[in-house]
């Protein structure tokens, strides 16, 4: 049977972070009444004319550094050409030739720890579209008519392309984390998928491993989640496979991704969908940018997650891997910053809560730190805790997803629920006892010479005490009551 | 190079206009004349002259980051072919 390798890229439209539009002074401030954002500019009133905002230029400058871009120094808007009630003008204002940035990469993580170098093909800016809401019944078929709110028309994007690099779902997650990590640390964009604010469409195709030439390529879109991207893009994979294994031939098209069937399915192909006649926007001169406005955002560039990960392992001894595990959520970087200052114990202990017990609560639940009430705080007030024997560090595996929950101080957890560690040695040489005294048959095996089986006397004894006992202790006094 | 009938038809597809066959014979006429006048640039030899994308040599203005609400939305609801709320209200799009 053939193996098969799959070659995929991936176009990543991203919201700006600026207060106006691109090309009209109106907010791009979400969630406000339908069309209270919009002005002759953005509606597409005729004899309006764009006026480029500066700060977007800035962004896109910043972005194309952090993705080691060239900047161009001379770039073009383009006007590209088509008709949907959502784009009053009947064109986007976008780039095409000659885009703002171009010829960058960024490298990426493999699970076996490898690097691996995606290039990337460009990164330009346009405008974003309206938003239609379908009225009279549950999605489009049913609708009676389409609401128009040009709220998000001409709020800024940046566009960027991958060179087509990508082997597996997996590398284009991995790509997805990174590309989400240097948007949100360089300040370009919060890139969050599920508010919108970061959308992606990839392009899949395969070819016989060893083959150079490219399969017929197949465009995925609506895929709302990173989860989505990897589901629906390993989904893609195996349909194609299929295709070429029953001997029929991918056609060229676009695919909706259908996150409820888990299938990929043929959008009606507009035969002339893709026929956009591009030309230079005749409103809008060349984009010129110096190397003095370069020098100035490079001097402004944040610390990107790339020199935190640095940072990490040197002023604190974390290893990489953790580093690395740290800096894919700014928010939880910006966390660890924040405790690592009011922790004057090991900075590894605030990672290994974080990575571990936080980490994997925010995936169980489905949350970001920020929908948590866990703060550098109430986590450092823990640590220290555990570190002066107030409780066990298993009782504050306990407390945390409390803390996380309420934003309750653990001080105050521990004198309410009594989960005050037990380190009073008499008391817990009696608990000790009386586990050896309910054994007989495990202690007598542990005297005849199988001493594993002190594990199991210290399990009892937390058992027995709810996890309250301080395991040096009980395990100084087994080792003290067993050898008599 | 030279348009044909064919090629008229789908610029004008796609830009919907819906034109009769003597029209769109007129306007494929009147394109090649104008494509012959451009062609007029291929007797010069252009390799070494930088493309011009505007007849302005400057670059674009650019404007601050700053936000002016417009004072007339109502206006602009008017302009619409139909309004509900503060939405336009077009056919459903499939
Ligand atoms: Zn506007």
């Amino acid at each position: 049977m053939t193996e098969y390798e799959a070659v995929i890229g991936l176009e990543i439209h991203t919201h700006l972070k600026t207060r106006s539009k691109m090309f009209c002074a109106c907010s791009t401030e979400f969630g406000k009444q339908p069309n209270s954002s919009a002005c002759p500019v953005c509606t597409g009133q005729p004899g309006a004319l764009p006026v480029l905002n500066q700060e977007a230029v800035n962004l896109a400058i910043r972005c194309g550094l952090a993705l080691n871009c060239t900047i161009n120094k001379k770039s073009v808007f383009a006007r590209k050409n088509y008709f949907y009630p959502d784009l009053p003008k009947g064109y986007q204002i976008s780039q095409f030739d000659l885009p703002v940035t171009s010829n960058g990469f960024v490298n990426i993580q493999l699970p076996d720890g490898a690097e691996k170098r995606i290039g990337i093909t460009r990164a330009h800016l346009e405008e974003d579209a309206g938003k239609l809401v379908h009225q009279g019944a549950e999605g489009i078929e049913g609708a009676t008519a389409s609401h128009v709110d040009l709220n998000r028309s001409s709020v800024p994007l940046l566009e960027i392309v991958s060179e087509p690099d990508i082997r597996s779902a997996e590398e284009a997650r991995a790509y997805l984390d990174k590309i989400k990590s240097i948007l949100q640390f360089a300040g370009v964009s919060d890139a969050n998928m599920e508010e919108g604010k970061l959308r992606c469409d990839a392009n899949v195709s395969i070819r016989p491993a060893g083959q150079k030439e490219f399969g017929v390529k197949v465009e995925i879109k609506n895929m709302n989640s990173f989860r989505a991207v990897e589901r629906a893009i390993k989904i893609e994979i195996e349909r194609q496979k299929q295709v070429l294994t029953t001997g029929q031939t991918v056609a060229q098209e676009t695919r909706s991704y259908d996150e409820a069937a888990g299938r990929t399915v043929s959008m009606r192909s507009k035969e002339e969908s893709h026929d956009y006649r591009y030309f230079p926007e005749p409103d809008l001169l060349p984009l010129l940018i110096d190397d003095a406005w370069i020098d100035r955002v490079k001097k402004e560039l944040p610390e990107l997650a790339e020199q935190r990960i640095r940072r990490y392992q040197d002023e604190h001894g974390i290893s990489a891997y953790d580093a690395r595990v740290l800096t894919l959520d700014k928010a939880v970087s910006d966390f660890f910053d924040a405790a690592a200052k009011l922790y004057a114990g090991d900075k590894k202990s605030i990672v290994n809560w974080l990575t571990t017990d936080v980490l994997g609560y925010l995936k169980t639940e489905n949350l970001e730190l920020s929908q948590t009430k866990l703060t550098p705080e109430n986590l450092v007030e823990m640590l220290g805790l555990i570190d002066n024997q107030t409780i066990s560090g298993k009782i504050g595996k306990e407390l945390i997803v409390q803390i996380l929950k309420t934003g309750a101080s653990a001080r105050q957890l521990v004198e309410t629920s009594g989960r005050r560690q037990i380190t009073d040695e008499s008391t817990l040489q009696k608990i000790v006892q009386e586990v050896l005294a309910a054994n007989p048959q495990q202690l007598a095996q542990y005297r005849s010479g199988k001493t594993a089986l002190k594990g199991y006397f210290v399990g009892e004894t937390m058992k027995k005490t709810k996890g309250q006992a301080a395991p040096q202790l009980v395990n100084q006094i087994l080792d003290r009551l067993l050898k008599i | 190079m030279t348009i044909s009938i064919n090629d008229a038809g789908h610029v004008a597809n796609l830009a919907r206009l819906d034109l009769s066959a003597q029209e769109l014979a007129t306007y494929t006429e009147q394109l090649n004349q104008i494509l012959a006048y451009a062609q007029e640039l291929n007797k010069l030899n252009t390799d070494q002259v930088e493309p011009t994308y505007h007849s302005i040599e400057t670059g674009t203005i650019l404007r601050e980051d700053k936000v002016i609400d417009f004072p007339n939305q109502a206006g602009l609801l008017q302009n619409g072919p139909d309004v509900s709320g503060t939405s336009f209200v077009v056919p459903r799009i499939l």
